[in-house]
């Protein structure tokens, strides 16, 4: 050691005190850049998803030279640790130091219940990622878009799909122990059994899962096995279901974070056929992510998936309502209504927003294939303006419970 | 000399409302919910010499149980906390009887064990906690008439908690049973030889422990609004032991410090490092290797040293 | 009839996996009075250097990488000890905060490194072919992998049995004092079962790699199934982490899929219960 232990401990304080006595800067109105916060988990086991979320993001930016509707713009980059106390730290870290105009992100579900009540108070139009189904349901905000998916969203085409033109009659579910897991499969089980489909058997696995072994052998048969996991868990299990010797038995498939790209580069033939639906695609042919994707494959040696589409995305639209406002940002009112008022073209088609906030935009069936020597989820069918409700009475649809673990009933299990 | 260094300190944390922004003013409210709980853990930790793994038990089933009466069952603020207090404390008795029939690893991993059950059943009984969607919408309670929905008026409202719980826990490790405290931490068998129960002694205790636990859980679900099975993660309560070791146990003001280093390099300089999690881990070898007994000690060492 | 052998297998296959986890810690905590919270990390460590020797060198074979993996484990474990923990053995919460603080260095340095996303180690070719028992398939892999952690169980026996080292290693943790009086360098010593501890840590986890994959994350979840096996099998001894490793790998396996709802607390309440009535585990000498 060379500096000596009072020198460090004199430096340490003098550094605590220099920030905390900071004065409170205040910015001036509409000459300053426009603040956009990201809350993205970049530490923790969501890790993965939340460094792509940065990437695409600045990324975007840097694209537009760091300038939207003729303004200049200000990315501030929060580390969310994949915690809900230290998503909401970060949230007023953003709003009221770093003075945001508006924000995206976050990922998780959890993340975004934990600051939904802040946000609302704050007035901060939030362009969010996560899935909760009840965040535009029946605890909408008016501050709060969501442009991804809820969790089921995706799940409806698919299940008609797997049901009227695959005509499989019997699915086994499985997916982590957790609301997204729970949502994901009962969207999936109540299109597939309005379908004339039977969903057999669901198998939700513990958060911390390492070893996927004893539930694969819990698979009963069935036609298909969904897939209805995020992150690498999917992967991790579909190997194991491999090694087990039950891919010969029973057919693959997977909702929109089963087989993500980011986890599709690090798997092999297994992968191929494998069918998944999702709000994206890497392959998806439209001009807009004709130069994104491929953009994005030269810079990270990888095809951009969920995660950083849905910042690519959050810019598309986000850059689209300062148009409209004239790269007003001050006004958060009319910035939030341009952003739900707008039907912007995007990456992944056409996309506009319900009134809760929700979007509406296409869903696509995707199929694991290789192409230019690398795995891909090539887009086999689309099913255009699929919107949270699918095809279910709106209000309906509201008066039942949220989805969960036990809703709706899954009548069909086999013992 | 040590007068006015205290009254200095008093217009500081009092003031600083006035002169810091909300989010400092915020971050000083986590400091000081962190120091309750820190400070709770130390008794058990630094007076006992009972190392716990699971001590974020009492922060986590204190905060879901305010958040569930207030929110699902429409109690007031008042009563609830009065529930989650006694519920929490009652608990620690239950854990105590447990965790106190090993002594070392033992004590430490039952710690740890009881506080991974609580947090399987808070993901698990999802239609009580509502699983790991959290429980959302929570509001803060009015002491007295006062709104503590501001940062300031938050803050101050946990200053004088704090303030209060600090002075309880000094009297506690002063007083005789403190003392005798300290006597079964360092010689058990000859304390028994004494005459007194090291068991009782421990157990009294761990409950009063648990008691602070609750309390700085109930300020900790007020300032978040929101509670989630996290909170009662091992993480958590790694986190609290963490820095109770890191600021000095077995002295009042260590836990505080060590606190404060732990949420100002998770909340503050994560900010401006994306890699705070490895100089965490680095803070805390390098305070090990040159403070050993924590910064406290190290620090008022260095005084002792300047000052001759 | 064939759930019964499935799970049966799976829990032999989870076991032999936690004891190649466990051995080492087992091993240091018996002779260093240390819970080494590190070696979850040591662990993932090992995956991580297995998984990207396997992916960058194609052809390398999974035994070769678990040793070359352990070794470089066992060498930053034996410089954390030199230079850190030595200094420590009065210090026992100084020895928690060294040990959690190494394992936050190390898996955000995975982190940086390899970065968010789970990479797998791939399964020997030869042994990728499932193995057809009475009528149905099972992993031949995860069979093997039994025969290591038997292997490895029969290799440590040797040591600490067989040899002078071993001998030494049993008197320093049945009375520290004792052996340090009759000349046997038990500093030395310290650094060598260190080695040894983290360095089967490292080559487990090339061998779990396999079937667990690297991933951030994998340190915290192994962590405690470590420290479960050792207090259920008691300190200081190699019979009890073998033992203890198995029976948590029924006790998990069969647990979560006959009782699912109980899922998180299956590990626990056993341990809580053997703790509570036994402090000193199944086969221990020593007190925890």
């Amino acid at each position: 050691m060379t500096i000596s232990r009072r020198q460090f401990v004199s430096s340490v304080a003098g550094a605590g005190i220099a920030s905390v006595a900071a004065p409170n800067l205040v910015f001036a109105q509409n000459s300053g850049p426009i603040r956009i916060g990201l809350l993205a988990a970049k530490t923790g086991p969501l890790a993965s998803g939340g460094i792509d979320m940065e990437l695409a993001l600045t990324m975007f930016l840097k694209e537009r030279d760091n300038t939207l509707a003729g303004r200049k713009v200000e990315l501030i980059v929060a580390d969310t640790a994949g915690v809900p106390a230290t998503a909401r730290t970060k949230a007023q870290e953003l709003i009221e130091k770093n003075n945001v105009h508006c924000m995206i992100g976050p990922l998780a579900a959890f993340e975004a219940l934990a600051i939904a009540d802040y946000l609302t108070e704050k007035e901060i139009p939030t362009l969010g990622v996560a899935a909760a189904e009840d965040m535009t349901q029946r605890h909408p905000s008016p501050w709060f878009v969501r442009l991804t998916s809820t969790s089921a969203q995706c799940t409806y085409p698919f299940a008609e799909y797997c049901a009227k033109e695959l005509k499989y009659k019997k699915i086994v579910t499985i997916a982590d122990d957790f609301a997204y897991g729970h949502e994901m499969c009962a969207g999936f089980q109540r299109a597939f059994e309005d379908n004339g489909g039977k969903i057999v058997q669901k198998i939700f696995t513990p958060l911390a899962t390492p070893d996927y072994g004893s539930y694969v052998a819990q698979v009963k048969n069935a036609d298909a096995i969904f897939l209805g996991t995020a992150g690498s868990n999917g992967f991790r299990f579909l190997r194991q279901f491999i090694e087990y010797g039950l891919k010969d038995k029973m057919t693959v498939i997977g909702g929109m974070t089963a087989l993500d790209e980011s986890v599709l580069r690090n798997m092999g033939d297994e992968a191929l056929g494998i069918l998944t639906t999702s709000w994206y695609s890497a392959e998806i042919d439209n001009p807009l992510n004709k130069a994104f994707a491929p953009a994005f494959r030269k810079q990270f040696k990888y095809d951009p998936g969920y995660y950083a589409g849905s910042t690519y995305l959050a810019g598309e639209v986000l850059e689209a309502a300062l148009k409209t406002t004239n790269a007003n940002a001050e006004d958060k009112k009319a910035l939030m209504t341009a952003i739900r008022g707008n039907n912007v073209d995007t990456i992944r088609g056409v996309v506009k927003f319900d009134e809760f906030g929700n979007v509406i935009g296409d869903v696509y069936i995707r199929k694991v294939t290789r192409s230019d020597g690398r795995l891909v989820n090539a887009v086999i069918k689309t099913y255009p303006d699929v919107s949270q409700f699918w095809t279910y009475d709106k209000t309906a649809f509201l008066k039942n419970p949220v989805y969960s673990r036990d809703y709706p009933p899954a009548k069909n299990l086999e013992q | 000399m040590k007068w006015i260094a205290a009254a200095l300190l008093a217009v500081l944390l009092v003031g600083l409302p006035f002169f810091a922004g909300d989010f400092y003013v915020n971050l000083a409210s986590q400091i000081l919910i962190a120091a309750i709980f820190a400070l709770s853990l130390n008794l058990l930790v630094g007076y006992g010499g009972m190392t716990s793994l699971g001590h974020a038990s009492y922060l986590g089933v204190a905060a879901y149980i305010s958040a569930l009466m207030t929110s699902r069952y429409g109690w007031g603020h008042g009563p609830a906390a009065l529930l989650s207090i006694l519920g929490t404390t009652a608990m620690a008795a239950l854990f105590g009887l447990i965790a106190l029939r090993a002594t070392g690893l033992g004590f430490l991993m039952i710690t740890l064990a009881l506080s991974q059950v609580l947090w399987g059943l808070a993901y698990r009984m999802s239609d009580v906690t509502n699983g790991d969607n959290g429980i959302a919408g929570l509001t803060r309670p009015m002491p007295f008439g006062f709104s503590i929905d501001s940062a300031a008026s938050f803050y101050w409202f946990a200053l004088i908690v704090a303030w209060f719980a600090f002075m309880m826990m000094t009297v506690f490790v002063s007083s005789s049973f403190g003392s005798s405290l300290k006597g079964v931490r360092d010689q058990p068998r000859r304390m028994a030889a004494l005459g007194f129960n090291p068991w009782m002694i421990r157990w009294i205790t761990f409950i009063y422990a648990g008691f602070w636990g609750g309390i700085s859980g109930l300020l900790y679900v007020y300032y978040n609004k929101y509670i989630h099975p996290t909170s009662l993660s091992t993480t958590s309560s790694a986190e609290a032991l963490l820095g109770v070791i890191a600021g000095g146990s077995g002295t009042p003001g260590g836990p505080v410090v060590g606190a404060a280093l732990v949420l100002l390099l998770k909340n503050y300089v994560s900010a401006y490092l994306e890699r705070w999690n490895m100089l965490l881990g680095l803070v805390f070898l390098f305070i090990v290797l040159v403070m050993p007994n924590g910064i406290v000690p190290g620090l008022s060492r260095l005084l002792r040293r300047g000052s001759r | 009839m064939q759930f019964w052998i499935i799970q049966g297998l799976n829990s032999l296959s989870l076991g032999g996996l936690l004891f190649l986890l466990s051995s080492g810690f087992s091993l240091i905590f018996g002779l260093m009075r240390l819970a080494n919270l590190t070696h979850g990390a040591f662990f993932m460590l090992g995956t991580y250097f297995g998984a990207t020797a396997m992916r960058a060198y194609g052809g390398l074979n999974i035994w070769v990488t678990a040793l070359g993996a352990g070794i470089a484990v066992a060498a930053i474990g034996g410089l954390f000890e030199r230079l850190v923990l030595t200094r420590l053995k009065t210090n026992p919460l100084g020895q928690v905060l060294v040990t959690l603080g190494m394992s936050f260095i190390i898996s955000d340095a995975c982190l940086m490194l390899w970065g968010g996303d789970s990479i797998p180690v791939p399964t020997p070719q030869n042994l990728q072919a499932p193995t057809r028992v009475l009528g149905f398939v099972f992993p031949t892999y995860r069979l093997v992998l039994v025969g290591c952690a038997i292997g490895a169980a029969i290799a440590l026996y040797f040591l600490l049995e067989r040899t002078r080292l071993g001998a030494m290693i049993r008197a320093g943790v049945d009375d520290r004092q004792m052996a340090r009086a009759v000349g046997i360098p038990v500093s030395n010593l310290f650094t060598i079962v260190f080695c040894l501890g983290a360095g089967i840590a490292g080559a487990g986890g090339v061998l779990g790699g396999p079937i667990l994959s690297a991933y951030p994350g994998l340190d915290g979840d192994m962590l405690p199934l470590a420290l479960i096996v050792v207090i259920l099998g008691g300190i200081g001894s190699l019979l009890g982490a073998f033992v203890g490793s198995f029976i948590i790998g029924f006790i998990y396996t069969f647990g979560t899929a006959l009782f699912p709802e109980l899922a998180y607390i299956i590990l626990f309440l056993p341990m809580i219960v053997v703790i509570a009535f036994r402090p000193q585990g199944l086969f221990g000498r020593v007190g925890a």
